[in-house]
């Protein structure tokens, strides 16, 4: 038990954290909440009370239910990428082999790559339609006709970017969660007589499920805000998020208040989300 | 009983498993090959990297023509600053979070509380306000007051919370999407935001913090404090209490306990912390993009330059993409372990 005197300087060590937090919390929402009612643009002086004109504007952009339609797709294909394919990188990392130490950093390496550089490397070196290496492969295989990547299939092309960026941290994690397991239990339900798909089904399955919800939780709040990505490849157009619209709005269009408008939508999305992350990793607490 | 482990079944793992490896780290290899190619070979195809002479210029241009050396200053300037600050708030935070729990809130609200509180502090505000002189009728006064309405409730909820609620609520406010953030952090920091501008008591003319460090510094800060404050806590909790304890029974102060014991023990904590948060600083890429442009800029804006034309230029482009991952990839080799915990919340360790 903690000494009073303790508790007491617990309490001011706290405080600038909090207060921090608050302001970081509090402020910028205030402030977005009172922008996205006025009519407010960089480029004019004209400002006055606009009701909800801005969402009314934000919601008919022609880009914003194609950009709605991206962002879901983008977290919900990559997340299914990561997860299987995180799955699948975890169980083989977690088998005996040589040199497991460094293929465990060959494949955690691209989560270390900034955005705009693994954005950049992809679209030129392999991706690009006349000099790329994808391109190169598909001629030697004797395609007349090679893919240009970000010219027909401009989200297919963000998501495997993005992947690539995340499959090392779901594997990561959920190798961490797989080695925590009871090797005792895989021998026992190796005498019970179980194979290796029952065993994974029955013993692997259920012990990565926690690891496998947290992991799904931390990179939905994470690729909600997919950025860099679009933006340096400059598929916005075609593959814009919701981020990257109300990035746009601020950048080229200068309406501040159908931006703050558009940044609210996403805060009200993030929160559906959020909402059962906080649950479920404070179920984990036991503080 | 250890199961035995055929050689023929290894063999094929570690084919199998280099393979992956290989694959997943193959587009990282071909840049940091591209980068010491001349332009021309660079875009050769098929390219045979072998036989083609190997070069260092590409990494002297690109630093004559763009500059590397100032945007690596600005990141380590960003990450290194941000990450000590951050240590200065969490580390207080986490260690009495940990240690001196607090078991229940100490204001039980209630809709009437609430009401009071909300309506208590647009009255005591408003009445300040107008004892400074302030017209209330004006649009900044109305924002200010209602900014001040916001947030005094709200900072007395929060700090009213008991731990455990605490450390959700700093959670949680990881969740804030930087697109809601955006506007609001665009207009504080520039000096034509409504925010400032009509404030009239002090003078703010040459107020402007945009593409500055004292604003992208404190900004990455708060963007990772919570993180920082969870992963220590994690750490913190690890550390028996009854080493303290016992250290008390024996009449150790405080400030001896937490200098001789406590912080020798969460040294290794306190490091991996900053390594993860040197990690997501050097990386952040939506910010440093929106919000600088020239003299905070660092090297996601830099790399972000080449998009276009100079992306036409590969070899550079590569040399440049292996100078700015570099540095950061080896920090994140040596402390992929520690990550897990930070990256999770501490649900997975």
């Amino acid at each position: 038990m903690a000494t009073s005197h303790a508790q007491k300087v617990g309490r001011w060590a706290l405080a600038p954290s909090l207060a921090a937090l608050t302001v970081w919390a509090f402020v910028p929402l205030a402030i977005a909440i009172y922008f996205a009612f006025l009519r407010y643009n960089l480029q004019s002086d004209n400002t006055g009370w606009f009701g909800l004109n801005n969402f009314y504007y934000f919601v008919n952009d022609p880009y914003f239910y194609k950009d709605l339609f991206n962002t879901v797709a983008l977290v919900l294909s990559v997340l299914a990428i990561t997860i299987v394919g995180g799955t699948g990188l975890a169980i083989l990392l977690d088998q005996p082999f040589w040199g497991r130490g460094i293929v465990r950093v060959l494949m955690i390496s691209p989560f270390f790559i900034m955005p705009t550089v693994s954005s950049l490397v992809w679209k030129n070196l392999l991706m690009h339609p006349v000099f790329g290496l994808f391109a190169a492969i598909q001629r030697f295989f004797g395609a007349s006709h090679v893919l240009d990547w970000f010219g027909t299939v401009p989200l297919l092309s963000v998501i495997i970017i993005v992947s690539w960026q995340w499959l090392p941290y779901a594997a990561l994690i959920l190798l961490t969660a797989l080695q925590s397991l009871d090797l005792e239990q895989k021998d026992a339900s190796m005498m019970d007589g179980a194979g290796p798909v029952s065993f994974f089904r029955y013993i692997v399955l259920p012990h990565l499920s926690r690891p496998i919800t947290v992991v799904i939780l931390i990179e939905t709040i994470f690729l909600l805000n997919v950025f860099a990505e679009i933006k340096v490849t400059s598929v916005g157009g075609f593959a814009g998020n919701l981020t990257y619209l109300v990035a746009s709005q601020l950048n080229e269009a200068t309406d501040i208040g159908e931006a703050a408008a558009g940044g609210l939508i996403a805060v009200v999305l993030a929160n559906l989300v959020s909402i059962f992350l906080v649950r479920i990793v404070g179920k984990n607490l036991g503080t | 009983m250890a199961i035995k482990i055929s050689a023929r079944r290894q063999i094929a793992f570690t084919i199998i498993a280099w393979t992956i490896g290989i694959l997943m780290f193959f587009p990282i290899l071909w840049t940091a090959i591209a980068a010491f190619k001349t332009e021309s070979d660079a875009y050769t195809l098929p390219q045979n990297f072998l036989t083609t002479p190997w070069t260092m210029e590409n990494f002297a241009i690109v630093q004559a023509r763009s500059n590397y050396l100032l945007y690596i200053r600005n990141t380590v300037v960003i990450a290194f600053v941000s990450t000590i600050l951050g240590l200065l708030f969490a580390v207080p935070a986490a260690w009495s979070m940990a240690f001196a729990p607090v078991t229940q809130s100490t204001i039980k609200w209630s809709g009437w509380r609430w009401l009071a509180t909300i309506l208590g502090t647009a009255f005591v505000v408003g009445l300040f306000l107008y004892a400074l002189g302030w017209d209330l009728t004006n649009r900044a006064s109305i924002g200010f007051l209602a900014l001040v309405i916001v947030i005094v409730p709200a900072a007395l909820w929060v700090f009213s919370r008991n731990t455990s609620d605490s450390l959700l609520w700093m959670l949680s406010t990881k969740m804030m999407p930087p697109a809601g953030a955006l506007i609001p952090i665009y207009l504080i920091f520039n000096r034509n935001g409504l925010v400032f501008k009509d404030w009239g008591w002090i003078d703010l003319s040459d107020y402007n913090i945009m593409d500055s460090f004292w604003g992208m510094v404190p900004l990455m800060m708060l963007l990772n404090l919570p993180i920082i404050i969870w992963m220590l806590f994690t750490y913190f909790k690890e550390i028996p209490v009854e080493i303290l304890e016992a250290a008390r029974m024996d009449g150790a102060s405080l400030w001896a306990e937490l200098t001789k014991i406590l912080t020798p023990m969460a040294v290794p904590g306190i490091v991996s912390t900053c390594l993860l948060n040197l990690i997501l600083a050097w990386n952040e890429a939506f910010w440093t993009l929106n919000l600088t442009n020239k003299y905070a800029a660092p090297l996601s804006f830099f790399i972000s330059e080449y998009s276009s034309p100079e992306g036409q230029f590969w070899a550079k482009l590569s040399a440049a993409s292996i100078m700015a991952i570099a540095p950061i990839m080896v920090v994140g080799w040596f402390s992929q372990r520690q990550l897990v915990r930070g990256l999770t919340f501490g649900a997975v360790k």
